[in-house]
């Protein structure tokens, strides 16, 4: 994990901080394009090739390359109807509770094919978690909110049970604000501290993987201004996929960036997402290979 | 220049407005004074039988239920109610419950659009049809044969024909409130890595408690309620000696009882044993009233909570 921290695409994040969309001067592009190498020990997480995703016959999304690297935030943007949260919901089988919903090609996790017969699907989703769009904490108590994973798992000890809420709240910097009230109801929460419970409520049962579907498009400004500080904490720990509607989110807080637009299908009237541009978000925001990736950040459509 | 009357409107198309306003407030002010009337006329009947036995309680309390010998023991019927309610729902509970959250949580969407409606059109089934259905084949091919009863009619047949009966409602108000579930939570908790059955049993049926508990309080008290298999299938109707609580026993239930004081006697037509079927009417109705109460306030609560 140490190594990580010391990586060249570790040292620009400051960049991205401080910038966004608007890096498309010349300057600091070249000065981006050089240290663009990739370091050749990086664990891939996801690999994603030649993947489509379809609800009966409609082929809502295709991926040909994708893949997604421990210990980084991988940010999918894109316009309404590109895909990105299909994308987002297939790394852990959610598509599965759509009857109609089938996908072809592969995903790896871990080398794993994760739509092999025997991987079940459950055990893929206790790896990888997902913190939703809007707030859903369960009408418990905030404490039995949180401990509902690992009670899952088995955990039955008070102590030990304990020691989880506290640390999961902590890891999701919730602790401090609820530490004196975890017997109330975890809707009793604000927004944003209902999206932190769903956070720590994640991180209990110590997933590897956490996916987030725009996990900040119900919040406040300040409210998402914490939790992109504390997914910049959680990724020491946890490798992060999130989907976002907000560009400068993903300019501020991710290593990668994939975009998704939509194109006319060639047999069919839908329109189907697909995936046009993968890299470094340094590059995606200001050197972009693909002319509508750059219209997309500069704002011209979408 | 313009004038109001300009701006009056046709004069036509207001007396339009003001006839279907007023047919309708009558149509809920009509069914509201039936509601009262029938609270008026219990109440009224319930006087005159309280007067007709000489405001003498000692006869609703002992001696067993002989209307004719003016013997009105409450707790023949209140005990022949309980205990075929109680089987009913202990029939209508699991068969219900277990319907919804098959309905709800597994069926595939085509299986629920065919079977939700068959279910809503079996509580369409009239009573007296389920009261056959126990009399010729539940009482004698079950119930029977598996507790050997003095009597093919008894409260345990009666019973388990009064679940038959409020199993659809019980199906499908529990549906409709764990439906009312958010999605959000499934999903929330199948993101954690929760398995469908403890999904299921920790976060769906707990989120729905306040609904499933409405569904069962309006359950019981249409259970209580029933009429015409209690009658067919009972077993008991107050012309013999009463053989207790168990429910493989014929019994009598507060329905039956009023259903049977609708005809008098053999001897007279009137009086007590007639008056007594509005005393008993109140209670049945004000037990119902209390139970519904209740129902709302259980419904109103899955409302406010999401």
């Amino acid at each position: 994990m140490s190594n990580v921290d010391t990586s060249p695409a570790r040292a620009h994040v400051p960049i991205t901080h401080s910038h966004g969309p608007s890096m498309t001067d010349a300057t600091t592009a070249q000065t981006l394009t050089m240290i663009d190498d990739e370091p050749a020990d990086e664990t891939i997480v996801f690999d994603i090739e030649d993947l489509s995703v379809y609800y009966g016959d409609f082929r809502a999304v295709t991926v040909d390359e994708l893949s997604v690297r421990e210990h980084e935030i991988t940010a999918f943007i894109g316009p309404s109807g590109c895909g990105k949260t299909t994308m987002l919901r297939s790394l852990n089988r959610m598509n599965d509770f759509i009857d109609i919903a089938r996908v072809e090609g592969s995903i790896t996790y871990h080398g794993v094919d994760l739509y092999d017969p025997e991987v079940n699907a459950t055990e893929v989703r206790r790896r990888i978690g997902m913190v939703f769009q809007k707030p859903n904490p369960f009408p418990k108590s905030i404490y039995d909110n949180v401990a509902y994973g690992p009670r899952l798992a088995g955990v039955k000890k008070r102590a030990e049970l304990d020691d989880v809420v506290e640390r999961s709240l902590r890891g999701a910097a919730l602790w401090d604000e609820v530490k004196d009230r975890l017997k109330e109801s975890g809707l009793g929460l604000s927004g944003g501290q209902q999206q932190r419970l769903c956070i720590a409520r994640a991180v209990a049962v110590e997933p590897d993987v956490i996916l987030m579907d725009e996990p900040c498009s119900a919040l406040d400004p300040i409210a998402t201004a914490r939790i992109e500080d504390l997914m910049q904490e959680m990724k020491e720990t946890y490798t992060i996929v999130i989907v976002t509607h907000n560009m400068q989110q993903a300019g501020r807080v991710s290593d990668r960036t994939a975009f998704f637009t939509t194109e006319v299908n060639p047999d069919g009237e839908r329109r189907t997402g697909r995936l046009i541009e993968f890299d470094r978000t340094e590059k995606i925001f200001s050197m972009p290979e693909d002319e509508r990736t750059e219209q997309y950040i500069t704002g011209r459509f979408g | 220049m313009l004038t109001v009357a300009d701006l009056q409107g046709s004069s036509k198309q207001r007396n339009r407005e003001r006839t279907m306003r007023v047919v309708v407030q009558g149509a809920a002010v009509v069914t509201m004074v039936v509601s009262v009337l029938i609270f008026f006329v219990l109440a009224r009947g319930a006087y005159t039988f309280l007067d007709e036995i000489d405001w003498d309680f000692a006869v609703l309390s002992d001696l067993g239920w002989f209307p004719r010998r003016s013997r009105f023991d409450l707790r023949t019927i209140l005990v022949g109610s309980v205990v075929m309610g109680g089987v009913a729902m202990v029939v209508a509970v699991p068969f219900g419950l277990g319907a919804a959250i098959y309905l709800s949580e597994y069926a595939p969407a085509r299986v629920r659009k065919v079977v939700k409606p068959v279910i809503e059109v079996l509580a369409g089934v009239p009573s007296v049809i389920v009261g056959y259905f126990v009399v010729r084949f539940i009482a004698p091919e079950f119930v029977s044969k598996i507790f050997d009863p003095t009597h093919d009619r008894n409260m345990l047949a009666a019973g388990v024909g009064i679940g038959i009966l409020v199993i659809p409602i019980m199906a499908s108000v529990s549906e409709d409130a764990l439906r009312s579930v958010p999605n959000s939570l499934r999903e929330a908790s199948y993101g954690i890595g929760a398995r469908k059955i403890n999904t299921v049993l920790r976060i769906v049926l707990p989120a729905a408690v306040s609904g499933l508990v409405a569904a069962f309080i309006i359950a019981i008290s249409r259970a209580i309620g029933e009429t015409m298999v209690a009658v067919m299938a009972g077993g008991f109707d107050g012309s013999g000696p009463y053989s207790g609580a168990w429910p493989t026993n014929p019994g009598l239930t507060m329905t039956t009882a009023m259903t049977n004081a609708v005809g008098g006697t053999d001897q007279d037509v009137g009086g007590a044993p007639f008056q007594v079927l509005f005393f008993v009417g109140l209670i049945l109705f004000t037990i119902t009233l209390l139970l519904n109460v209740i129902g709302d306030r259980f419904v109103n609560r899955i409302r406010q909570q999401y």
